[in-house]
């Protein structure tokens, strides 16, 4: 990827930045974007309605106009803000959530940073995302922003640990941090996958299968918490803090917030394919294989990482319009008194199976 | 040196998604503990009162709409029963089945409303609007009798203002069976799930004896554990004739009174409710709606204060006359207003997160409150 661009730019830093900015254009943004027209028209059908409808055919420009919208919209800055973290905050939710896509693993041909500590640099860079969200919610000078924002850390921070638990236990199963090196030793097929037991061989690779399972299911709830999705959405909760940390801000301030929101979305649901389902192999052998043709495999493995990540995207989106919210005291009741239990129970026995 | 820590002073409304209109909740916070609750009203002050003493009997009526603007039908019942009493008119049979089948079908609605609103405030969007799907098929029976859709004037003294549609009937019944099922849907949605349940179960506890001390009236105080239900207790138009159940709060998941009993209380009515539509709407009789509305209204002497079940609780009108074609003055204890009163009450020791489901599990109707 990096010579090809190189060989056309004749630059290397130039290619390395293009490189770098590449999944944020050609997919991150535009998968926000219909993900937000997903999210709505998803929650109609499950509400018995129709969702937007009147902006393009079948409403599909529904977010294009939204965004339109957001931009013309004055930039509302509230007074007795403090200015210069309030214009920062969104900024840095924003980096925080994108800079993740930088060591996810789209397809083979393609990895922003192949870093040999891709998850470990995930996990240290989405907690960017919380001193953004600390600072918004500071800056604001709203009292609901500043409970919205507290909560919030509180919540980002707890639920970090189960997550980077399981993280653990998964780095211990492939013996590696990189997540493309995950990636690769989950080939083939559905059944060489982590979440069947990953590349283990015979009785512990069966014995493996439920602790496995375990390790996914707190991953996933985990994850929903980090990124403030319901049945944890409380940071924002819209009955008690209006808008939580956000509140105050309008325009495209408010749709940096938006974006980070739903790319946030697609990270998770990467790293839970990348770490358990496969990442971006197909269930079955590849199509370009089959018939020879090389430069077809990338496309496939694209394909499939779409499709397995947009299905845990659905599923956030299911859960949101199905359940209700957990209290603030409740959420740290599931996060220490369950999940991280769970969590160092599941890594050890994991550890001793794998050993064996 | 000691360290002077201030309490948080937060203004909950009146532009707030969840304080249900235009109510005021000045909370004194602990960082989420909240210490004090004060309920503020008055913002949608409309002199109610006062305006009726201007107007003629039958003209107050389009007024009382105007109170619990989501039970509409319910406040015209409370005053023509009020102003027939005064009267003493003898109301015709077909009249007062009709009037107890609306009057039904608008609790069912103003339940549903309360039911999908502390979905919301719990969380949980989607029963919101499958609540507002099923209020919407009531609200167009109600507009097929009478156009309205909200505000219906359309219990008049003595009569109604229009006589059901022909089709009204069929179409009732087909509501009927088309709604049972979504209250069992609705049950598995929300009622029983588990993290409802953790929000609703063992908050904002309302002891029985706190609830008759502090005037607690409707579905709140039966939540509580009273079977008190004025058609039941203080039967009026011909609810005696009707057999249904006064379920109450039993503590089920929590304790007895608790938010999640004062929300299962309204499932539970909207059932009963529907029992009585099934026994009243194949037993109208043939009839003039209009014909016992008197030319003139003008009560003797005298004052009356007469009590009727509405959705949110014990709807009393007291009525002084003097005798001539204005009510010399008219009191209305509205139920949202004295049960709003045991707020802070329920709120001390609870977090924020709990005020919300307080308030909407007491389901008040900020345009009763004010008036």
């Amino acid at each position: 990827m990096y010579e090809i661009l190189t060989d056309i730019i004749g630059n290397q830093i130039v290619a390395y930045v293009i490189a770098a900015a590449l999944p944020l254009f050609v997919f991150i943004l535009p998968f926000a974007l219909v993900a937000v027209l997903a999210e709505r028209k998803v929650s109609a059908f499950m509400q018995d309605r129709l969702g937007p409808m009147r902006t393009g055919p079948y409403g599909l420009l529904q977010t294009v106009a939204d965004i339109l919208k957001l931009i013309q919209k004055e930039d509302i800055v509230a007074s007795d803000t403090d200015k210069k973290l309030f214009n920062l905050a969104p900024i840095l939710v924003f980096a925080g959530s994108y800079a993740a896509f930088a060591a996810i693993p789209f397809t083979s041909a393609y990895i922003g940073s192949s870093a040999d500590v891709g998850i470990f640099f995930i996990i240290a860079i989405s907690s960017l995302v919380v001193a953004g969200i600390l600072m918004a919610g500071w800056a604001s000078n709203n009292k609901y922003s500043l409970l919205g924002s507290m909560r919030s850390v509180a919540q980002i921070i707890s639920y970090e640990i189960p997550a980077a638990l399981v993280i653990l236990t998964m780095v211990m199963l492939t013996g590696t941090l990189s997540l493309s090196e995950m990636t690769e030793m989950q080939t083939q097929y559905f059944w060489n996958w982590n979440i069947f037991g990953g590349a283990e061989t015979g009785i512990v690779k069966i014995l493996l299968i439920p602790f496995m399972l375990v390790g996914f299911i707190i991953f996933y709830i985990s994850s929903l918490a980090e990124v403030n999705r319901t049945p944890f959405d409380i940071p924002e909760a819209e009955s008690e803090l209006v808008a939580g940390y956000h509140t105050e801000y309008s325009g495209m301030k408010f749709a940096m917030f938006f974006l980070a929101e739903y790319a946030n979305m697609f990270a998770v649901s990467a790293i839970v394919v990348a770490l358990f389902f496969g990442g971006y192999h197909s269930p079955f052998g590849y199509l370009g294989n089959a018939i020879g043709i090389d430069w077809l495999i990338p496309v496939e493995q694209l394909f499939w990482f779409t499709v397995k990540g947009t299905f845990f995207v659905i599923v956030q989106m299911w859960l949101r319009w199905t359940l209700p919210r957990l209290r603030v005291d409740q959420l740290m009741n599931v996060c220490w008194k369950y999940l991280i239990p769970y969590a160092f129970v599941n890594l050890i026995i994991v550890g001793i199976l794998t050993l064996l | 040196m000691s360290l002077k820590t201030q309490e948080m002073v937060l203004n909950m409304g009146p532009q707030h998604p969840s304080t249900h209109g235009v109510l005021r909740l000045e909370l004194e916070l602990e960082g989420e503990l909240i210490l004090d609750v004060k309920p503020h009203i008055g913002y949608l002050h409309r002199c109610f009162e006062k305006h009726c003493e201007a107007m003629t009997y039958p003209q107050v009526i389009p007024y009382t709409d105007r109170m619990d603007y989501l039970a509409a039908m319910y406040n015209n019942f409370g005053y023509a029963v009020a102003v027939e009493r005064m009267l003493g008119i003898e109301v015709p049979e077909r009249v007062e089945y009709i009037r107890v089948i609306m009057g039904e079908l608008q609790r069912i609605a103003s339940h549903l409303v309360a039911i999908g609103t502390y979905g919301i405030d719990i969380g949980a969007f989607t029963p919101f609007l499958y609540c507002f799907r099923d209020r919407e098929k009531i609200l167009n029976l109600f507009e097929m009798t009478c156009g309205a859709r909200l505000l219906y004037n359309y219990m008049w003294v003595g009569g109604l203002s229009h006589d059901i549609h022909p089709d009204f009937q069929r179409l009732t019944k087909e509501f009927i069976d088309y709604f049972k099922p979504q209250v069992k849907e609705l049950n598995n949605l929300l009622s029983y799930n588990k993290i409802f349940i953790d929000r609703t179960a063992d908050v904002g506890v309302l002891p029985l004896d706190t609830a008759i001390n502090y005037g607690i009236t409707g579905p709140n105080l039966r939540a509580s554990g009273l079977k008190f239900d004025i058609r039941k207790d203080d039967p009026y138009s011909i609810y005696d004739r009707f057999d249904f159940d006064i379920p109450i709060g039993e503590g089920t998941h929590g304790t007895v009174g608790d938010c999640w009993d004062r929300y299962y209380i309204r499932v539970l009515e909207i059932e009963q409710s529907i029992r009585i539509i099934e026994q009243a709407i194949d037993n109208i009789p043939e009839g003039d709606v209009q014909s016992a509305i008197p030319k003139r209204i003008k009560p003797p002497k005298g004052t009356i204060y007469t009590r009727v079940e509405n959705p949110k609780g014990e709807l009393g009108y007291f009525i002084i006359s003097d005798g001539s074609v204005n009510p010399w003055r008219v009191k209305v204890r509205a139920p949202s207003f004295v049960n709003l009163t045991v707020m802070g009450e329920l709120c001390k020791g609870h977090l924020v997160a709990d005020v919300i489901a307080i308030l909407g599990s007491i389901d008040i109707v900020l345009g009763e409150i004010d008036r």
